[in-house]
Parts: C-alpha cells; sequence; structure tokens
C-alpha cells in the first residue's frame, strides 16, 4: 500500500520520471497536482515504470495525458523498465483518450440565465395551447365513443369509478368531518361573544356546502388519483405500451384516458355529497358538545334557515372539477418523456396544475354566482 | 492470468450450496461454482433456469435460502456494512438494457459512482469519465445525451462505462449482446476482449449469444438441474451427455457460430 508519487532526477542532460507505488484511480487525488506540474526543460524524456506496484485506466490516464501534454511541447517520451501489461494498458488508454472536447459545464451567468427564463415562458403560453388541445380532443374521444355503445368500456370504468371513488371514502369523509369539527369550534368561539350561537348552524352549513365539501374533495382527489393517473400512464407511455397499444388499433385516448375522466366525473359529485354529510356531521357534533345545540335543533335550524341552493351550487361544481382533474392529469401523462425521471416531474406538476385550476375555476365560480345573486 | 492453468489459478468468485427460491419454486439448490481470475466466464441455461438470478445473488440484490458466497475473499452474505461497501466498489455490474439513471447525462451517469466514492477533483473525475466512454467506443458527443436519447447498443455501452467507472477487478454483465446487431454484437464482444486483455478484467457473463461464447468465453457454465450442470470450455460442452446441452451445443447455430469463430 505505498502511496503514489513521482520524481524527476535530471543527470547528464538526460531527464528520467521515476514513478513509484499504487498508481490507481483511488489514490489518484494524492498525485494529481504533481502530474499537473511536471515540466522538464530537455528535449527527451524517460519515464521509469520499474517501481509501480500497481496501475490501472485512472492511472494509466495521467501517464498518458502528460506524455500527450509534453509531446505537444516536441519533448520526445520513452518508457523504460515497463512491465507489458503496464505498457499495454498505457497504449490502450492513450488510443482512447479523448481528443475533441466531449461537452461543456453548463453556462452560468446572467444571460443564460434570462435566456432560460425566456423558454420556460415562452413554454406557458404552449402548454396552455397544448391543454386545450387535449381537452378538446378529449371531447371529441368522449362524444365518439358515447354515441356508439359497442365501444363503451364498462369493465375499465367500473373498475376506475372503484379505484378513485369508492377506495376514496374514507379519507374524504374524515377529512370533511375534521373540518366540520374545526368549523364548529372556531365559530363557536367568535359567535360566542354576541350570544349567537345558534348561527353556527348557518356558519357550517353555507360553508361547507357552498364551498369546502367539493373543493376540499375536490384537493384530495387531485392528489390521490390525479397523481396515480399521470404515473400509471406516464410510465406506460416510457415503456411504450401506448405505442404497443397504438400499433393493435387501439387508441389510448379511448382505453385509457376516457374510463379514467368519465370515472372521475361521476364519482366526484358522489364523493362530494358524502363529504357534505361527514362535515355537517362533524359540525353538528362539535355544537352539540361546545355550544349544547342538541342534534335536534341543528337539523330544525338546517332546514329552515339554509337554501338548497347552497348544496345545488356546491354540487353543479363538482363534474366540472373533475374534468379538470382527469383532463390535466391525463394530458400531463401524455407529456411524459421517455425516462422514470420525468414521470415523476409530470405527476407533481399534474398534481400542482389540478389543484391550482380547481381553485382558480372556483373563484370564478363564487363571481358568477354572487353576479347571479345565487 | 493462464485460467486453464489449473495450479495457478485464484478464484475471484466462490459459491457454495447455494440455494434460491421463491415461494414453492426452487430455482436453485446445491449450486456451487467458482470463477478463477481472468478469465470470460459465460452462464448459459434454458430460459427460467435463474441465470439472471445466480448474478443478482451474487452481487447482493437477491438474498439467498442458504449457501456462501465469496467475493474476492470477502463473504457478500454475513460481512459488516463496511466490508460490503469495499466489495461493491471492486466489482462492476452492466444490467441488461442499461440501467443508466435516466436523468443524468451519460457522462453524468459514469462519474455518478466516482463522485460517490472517490475523492478526486470535478476536472479529473471528467476526464476519466470521457475516457471510459471513449474506452467502450462511444463517440464524445455521447457523453451530453441522456439515456433516452441513445440507441440499445448505445446504452449498453454506456452501462459497461459505468460499470467500469470505479475500474473494478470484476464486472457482471447481463445479456450484454442481447438485442444488439451482429456487428455491434461482435464489437461489443472484441471490446470485452481487449478490455480483459488490457485491464486484466474478470468477467462473468449471462449470455445466450453463441457468437460471443465461441469468440471470448474461456469457460462456460451450464445452469440446468437448479445447478451449475457442467462447466468447462466450449469445446468440451459437446460430449456433454446430457439433452439440453447437446441440442444447445450442436444444433445448426451453435455449428455456424462455431465456424465463424
Amino acid at each position: 500500500m505505498t502511496e503514489p508519487s513521482l520524481h524527476i532526477e535530471e543527470e547528464d542532460g538526460a531527464t528520467t520520471l521515476r514513478l513509484f507505488g499504487r498508481l490507481v484511480t483511488d489514490r489518484l487525488a494524492e498525485v494529481e497536482s504533481d502530474f499537473a506540474n511536471a515540466q522538464t526543460t530537455s528535449k527527451t524524456l524517460r519515464i521509469d515504470l520499474s517501481d509501480i506496484e500497481a496501475l490501472d485506466t485512472g492511472g494509466a490516464w495521467l501517464v498518458a495525458d502528460l506524455v500527450a501534454r509534453l509531446e505537444a511541447k516536441g519533448v520526445e517520451v520513452e518508457y523504460s523498465k515497463a512491465s507489458a501489461a503496464h505498457l499495454q494498458l498505457i497504449d490502450v488508454v492513450a488510443a482512447a483518450r479523448p481528443t475533441e472536447k466531449g461537452i461543456e459545464d453548463p453556462a452560468r451567468g446572467l444571460l443564460p440565465w434570462l435566456s432560460r427564463l425566456g423558454e420556460k415562458t415562452a413554454g406557458v403560453g404552449a402548454s396552455v395551447l397544448s391543454l386545450m388541445s387535449f381537452m378538446g380532443e378529449t371531447l371529441t374521444v368522449l362524444v365518439r365513443t358515447a354515441v356508439r355503445p359497442a365501444r363503451w368500456r364498462p369493465a375499465a370504468l367500473v373498475t376506475q369509478m372503484e379505484e378513485v371513488g369508492f377506495n376514496g371514502i374514507p379519507i374524504v369523509v374524515l377529512m370533511s368531518f375534521l373540518i366540520g369539527i374545526v368549523l364548529a369550534f372556531q365559530g363557536a368561539s367568535q359567535l360566542r361573544q354576541f350570544g349567537a350561537e345558534i348561527f353556527v348552524v348557518d356558519l357550517i352549513a353555507i360553508s361547507i356546502l357552498r364551498e369546502l365539501g367539493i373543493l376540499l374533495t375536490a384537493i384530495i382527489v387531485a392528489g390521490r388519483s390525479g397523481s396515480a393517473f399521470t404515473a400509471s400512464i406516464g410510465s406506460m407511455k416510457v415503456r411504450e405500451e401506448l405505442d404497443a397499444m397504438r400499433t393493435l388499433g387501439l387508441d389510448p385516448m379511448e382505453v385509457l384516458v376516457v374510463p379514467r375522466v368519465t370515472a372521475l366525473v361521476i364519482m366526484l359529485p358522489i364523493l362530494g355529497f358524502i363529504a357534505n354529510i361527514a362535515g355537517l356531521f362533524g359540525g353538528a357534533l362539535m355544537s352539540w358538545v361546545e355550544l349544547g345545540v342538541s342534534p335536534g335543533q341543528f337539523i330544525t335550524r338546517l332546514q329552515e334557515n339554509t337554501d338548497v341552493w347552497h348544496l345545488a351550487i356546491g354540487m353543479i361544481k363538482a363534474p366540472i372539477f373533475a374534468a379538470i382533474i382527469g383532463t390535466v392529469a391525463c394530458w400531463q401523462a401524455m407529456q411524459v418523456r421517455s425516462s422514470a425521471d420525468s414521470v415523476g416531474r409530470h405527476t407533481t406538476t399534474s398534481v400542482v396544475q389540478s389543484i391550482f385550476l380547481v381553485i382558480a375555476v372556483d373563484a370564478l365560480f363564487s363571481v358568477f354566482f354572487a353576479e347571479l345573486g345565487l | 492470468m493462464n485460467a486453464t492453468n489449473d495450479t495457478e489459478r485464484t478464484p475471484v468468485i466462490q459459491v457454495r450450496n447455494l440455494r434460491n427460491q421463491f415461494g414453492s419454486q426452487v430455482v436453485h439448490d446445491q449450486l456451487d461454482l467458482d470463477v478463477w481470475k481472468g478469465e470470460v466466464l459465460g452462464i448459459v441455461g434454458g430460459s427460467g433456469t435463474g441465470k439472471s438470478v445466480l448474478l443478482r445473488t451474487i452481487v447482493g440484490l437477491n438474498r439467498p435460502a442458504a449457501g456462501s458466497i465469496h467475493v474476492l475473499g470477502a463473504d457478500v452474505l454475513h460481512g459488516t456494512r463496511a466490508e460490503r461497501l469495499e466489495t461493491e466498489r471492486r466489482w462492476g455490474v452492466a444490467f441488461q438494457d442499461g440501467a443508466l439513471f435516466s436523468s443524468l447525462t451519460v457522462l453524468q451517469n459514469v462519474m455518478a459512482p466516482m463522485r460517490e466514492h472517490l475523492n478526486l477533483s470535478h476536472s479529473l473525475m471528467k476526464a476519466l469519465g470521457e475516457l471510459k466512454i471513449s474506452l467502450v467506443g462511444l463517440p464524445p458527443f455521447s457523453c451530453g445525451k441522456l439515456p433516452s436519447e441513445l440507441s440499445g447498443g448505445m446504452r449498453k455501452r454506456a452501462a459497461l462505462a459505468r460499470a467500469l467507472a470505479l475500474d473494478p477487478q470484476i464486472v457482471f454483465l447481463d445479456e450484454p449482446t442481447a438485442g444488439l446487431d451482429p456487428i455491434g454484437a461482435a464489437a461489443y464482444d472484441d471490446l470485452i476482449g481487449e478490455l480483459k486483455r488490457s485491464l486484466g478484467l474478470t468477467v462473468f457473463m449471462v449470455t445466450h449469444d453463441l457468437d460471443s461464447l465461441y469468440a471470448i468465453c474461456d469457460r462456460i457454465a451450464v445452469l440446468a438441474e437448479k445447478r451449475v450442470l457442467v462447466e468447462g470450455p466450449i469445446e468440451s460442452m459437446k460430449d456433454v451427455d446430457h439433452p439440453w446441452v447437446q441440442e444447445y451445443f450442436t444444433g445448426p447455430r451453435a455449428r455456424a457460430a462455431q465456424q465463424s469463430a
């Protein structure tokens, strides 16, 4: 385990470079700078390899690189007392030494950064167009399939409905129940100051039925099912399964996208409704415990004071949110390029974009219904 | 370096009484195998005889039900974590479809093990990475390409470059020439032979390619009946009295490969 080292000896006008020790990749750090600084003033250099204990491609590269640099300066290099194996290795490495530069390290600085920023900005416009065209395509395929019952895929549809709907019930119920509790608790502490405890029913009912029930369900579904859509279809794209489908005369839009989007559009309103019930239940429970509003009072107040439109406005939004989540997820899946990394990136983008779009559309709806006076 | 000389050969891989099973399905039972220093060993066997499982077991990706495995003198099944890491640095594995990291360029892929294990300057690692890529016969422009932008054959070469990154003593290759055109496959065979001679590599190769077997393998091990049925130089295979071995090594494709070798 001798340390590698190099010595330059000048005698009788001839220069000898003597190498010692284990010149292997592991130990190169110790001699890298010595090799980089090695100079000679004479016209010929003899490299003595007799004291080398081990040599691998890394070490051979350092030798070959030094030789190439010196030869470029007109120095003649010869090897002495080298074993045949070492000489052969140095020859192989010298022959394989890339002469032209492979790639430059990526440019840094303000200009490249600005150029990347510009490219990204331009990319936003392109992706909006691409999403719109994908939505159009989905709609076309949906209509085309809908009018031909022979091409329906009930098995795929039911499987997806079970996956996105039925299997999602526990988490949606729990989340909504807890939101109901939080609303009742926070509302109670404020309303008690005015002696207006009973209004907590209106607070809970309107906020859950009109906004929170559906919105939070949509966000959970985007995280749960939207990401699953992107990841599964995206992985299929990486493995060329989509191409295989096309060659078999199957349209991935029809086989994969339509059942998923349809299942979401059917199941999200149902999930949202279940979330509404769970939220009201949580709110009623907390009102009873915290404010002494009995379940009977809660239900009476709910029936008398909460217009059914609040429920309807919530439910109207559900299929639209579902369509947004489904198409964004499948669209992102189609953008996957052939690498595992890209599946991950597009899955993240899918969830972020669909949640953002759902909230943006929800805000539009708020303004819209307010203008209608509902 | 003479693999057939019995007195001088030292085992770099020793597998004893290996047993692999998945559920009730036994893949290997009482399997013994030696790989000698500086040889190219070809593993052949029918589909489902556990060639890849054997490779994965030796490199520690699959835990056997019983048996012992020593690589370069170290017990890979029972050693400490530090010993395992030390051994892992001394072998390189090239998977069937490359298994390159898809988010990294080819050069970054080759540099990845160096970054992890070596304390070298960035410029030296880059130079060594470019050298490895050039050694396996890839053009310099491929350094900056992502794996998905390469053809299957180039990916296999890039995977070999990554396997060679730490200058290993043993290289494991899983079906290195599968899916390559005959010219590319022959070039790959030459490359392995060349690297074996110049770097003194030991090569453990799972293959179905009869041309490779004839061209570069010093020894063949046939997996059948859950163990290494026979091992020896390819010339001796025709004398083995076993239907599968007979069919494999005396069939029309084997005869053609033998003539061209």
